[in-house]
């Protein structure tokens, strides 16, 4: 018996399994399809997920109900926290939703296919390289994609920059125009808080070839996470300047931050 | 046998369409020849070696580049050309790839044109699409080559398929088709992936496991042959729509890995160029770090093609060899 039979016969409950079943995922005869995500992984790690996601972060959610039950949605966030926990947070919450449950992608930075284990653990759990490419692909699938426009600027900055949103890429807007796909903005509040950093050692980060490396404590804090979803923004597919999609992206962005305070008005204290 | 069945003989060989298939010595030309056999002349020739197909098929060792080869176009009258003798990045130096693979296959070309064949069908690699950790699963035919970007070693690739679709424009009489293959494993196959998959210890980059897909020669063959019969020119990606990780593809055909530290990049290149081992070339290092994965659609959908053989099978046959 390999690990994975093991652990998946170990880990995963009855019900987990009946609910990810669930979800209709195209994948091939082997359990992977060309994104790399793997079904026995994913469930693993769901199940592995499970205490962290309730126990250790006690995520809460509001606003689930607005992530449409089928065809292709944007979902998109503010990033922070080193690590991409917030999107695996937002793709538990939705794997573990009640009425339609769905099992979307997150799109990830471009270094992260160059980290070993990481690059290849996070495509087995869903997340695909962010590329135009690869997005419109599931788009066409009818796939859910959460993204942070945002990228390494948000998820490498300081702890004192914590929830100030940095520059937003336009990508996602025109993707979303392209394929008349509804936008779903989301505030993500704690995750800022579980791997605080206070330096960024660039030169370290050039020798390495990764984006940044943080002065951080060595471990995820136990911070409360609160994931508020907005309702759906939707775009008509005009011939826009960039300038003009850049508004759109404003939008999308002055929502977030509104979603991202009224998280922090929510939020009894970091840790409570 | 009677004189009529002797001279009904004589009318079906002379009726019969002569194709030109190079890489005679490699078996996938073995299995397109059997495939073609039956309704078709064929003339086998191989740069590398002179092989033995069956009396009624003239073999000829020879090299493109030399005057000799246009008397085969002279003595025979080719209706089509199926040109599978590419050397593989994993045979000769460079330079002599260069020749026989660039320069070799401009002279076939260019031959073609002057003999006016109008059915040629040249067999690439998806290796031209290069392995970079930025590249999106799904790779569409229209997707830039930039294999020769990443390594100097698979220059002779990408510039073959350049030949090939210049050819594919200038000359649109010779309706050339170009196949993008994923890797094509299977019985008797002798590339980098098939020499892996058949031993017992098979090198991985540790912390890499890229997705790959798997062709088998059958399937390869059945789709040679049906752009052969189909004869519509341009630019096809070939690959089963099921996928699998390259260390879990090793654990489904029984292979134990050796581990290979993968970081800093420079040390999985500085260990495989100082083993110089043939089935983990170095300059292929980055194939089995980051995936290459194609789109097989478009060729699916214009030739009505399907692959039979189930991934499964296909590892399952590698296992059973080491048993």
């Amino acid at each position: 018996m390999s690990l994975k039979s093991f652990l998946k016969a170990k880990l995963v409950s009855k019900e987990l399994s009946q609910q990810l079943d669930k979800i209709d995922k195209p994948v091939g005869s082997l359990g992977y399809d060309p994104w790399g995500f793997n079904t026995d992984t994913n469930k693993i790690v769901l199940s592995l997920f499970s205490n962290i996601y309730h126990k250790y972060f006690r995520v809460e959610t509001k606003g689930i109900e607005n992530v449409p039950d089928s065809g292709p949605v944007l979902i998109i966030a503010n990033h922070s926290g080193q690590l991409p926990i917030d999107g695996t947070l937002i793709g538990y919450a939705l794997a573990n939703r009640k009425k339609a449950p769905r099992l979307p992608r997150a799109m990830i930075e471009r270094f992260f296919p160059t980290v070993p284990f990481l690059g290849n653990f996070l495509n087995q759990v869903g997340a695909v390289l962010g590329d135009p490419d690869n997005c419109a692909k599931m788009l066409e699938n009818g796939e859910a994609i959460v993204a942070f426009p945002e990228g390494i600027r948000g998820s490498g900055k300081l702890y004192k920059d914590r929830y100030q949103l940095q520059r937003f890429g336009n990508g996602f807007v025109h993707l979303a125009m392209k394929h008349n796909t509804p936008i779903i903005p989301v505030g993500v509040v704690g995750c800022e808080e579980t791997i605080p950093a206070f330096a960024d050692i660039k030169p370290l980060a050039k020798l390495l070839g990764i984006p940044y490396v943080p002065v951080a404590f060595p471990f995820v804090l136990p911070a409360k996470v609160i994931l508020n979803f907005g309702k759906p923004i939707n775009f008509s597919n005009e011939d826009l300047t960039e300038e003009q999609v850049t508004r759109r992206v404003e939008k999308v962005k002055s929502s977030i931050n509104d979603l991202i305070a009224k998280g922090l008005e929510e939020r009894e204290g970091i840790f409570q | 046998m009677s004189t009529k069945t002797k001279n009904t003989l004589k009318k079906t060989k002379k009726i019969k369409k002569t194709v030109l298939v190079t890489g005679a010595a490699g078996s996938l030309s073995q299995q397109i020849i059997n495939r073609l056999r039956d309704t078709y002349q064929i003339v086998a020739v191989d740069f590398r070696k002179l092989t033995y197909h069956s009396d009624d098929i003239p073999s000829y060792k020879i090299d493109f580049n030399k005057r000799g080869f246009e008397d085969l176009f002279k003595r025979y009258d080719f209706d089509s050309v199926i040109h599978l003798g590419r050397i593989s990045s994993s045979e000769e130096t460079r330079m002599s790839r260069y020749n026989a693979n660039v320069l070799g296959t401009q002279k076939l070309l260019d031959l073609s044109h002057k003999y006016g064949i109008n059915n040629v069908i040249v067999l690439s690699t998806y290796h031209v699409y290069g392995a970079s950790p930025y590249n999106p699963a799904l790779i569409d035919e229209k997707a830039p080559l930039k294999a020769a970007e990443l390594t100097m070693d698979l220059v002779d690739s990408v510039e073959l398929e350049n030949l090939a679709n210049i050819y594919l424009w200038r000359y649109p009489d010779l309706n050339i088709t170009i196949l993008r293959p994923c890797n094509i494993v299977g019985p008797g196959v002798k590339n980098t992936m098939s020499r892996l998959l058949s031993s017992r210890f098979a090198p991985t980059l540790i912390g890499f496991s890229p997705i790959m897909q798997f062709i088998h020669i059958d399937d390869m063959a059945d789709a040679i042959t049906l752009a052969h019969k189909k004869r519509i020119r341009g630019v096809y990606n070939v690959a089963p729509s099921d996928w699998i990780s390259y260390q879990d593809a090793l654990k489904h055909c029984g292979c134990s890995e050796i581990p290979i530290p993968s970081i800093p990049p420079v040390l999985p290149k500085l260990i495989t160029s100082v083993l110089d081992l043939k089935m983990f070339p170095s300059y292929l290092v980055n194939y089995f770090k980051y995936p290459v994965v194609i789109n097989g659609k478009t060729f699916n959908d214009t030739f009505g093609f399907k692959a039979k053989r189930p991934l499964k099978e296909i590892l399952r046959t590698y296992k059973e060899i080491k048993e």
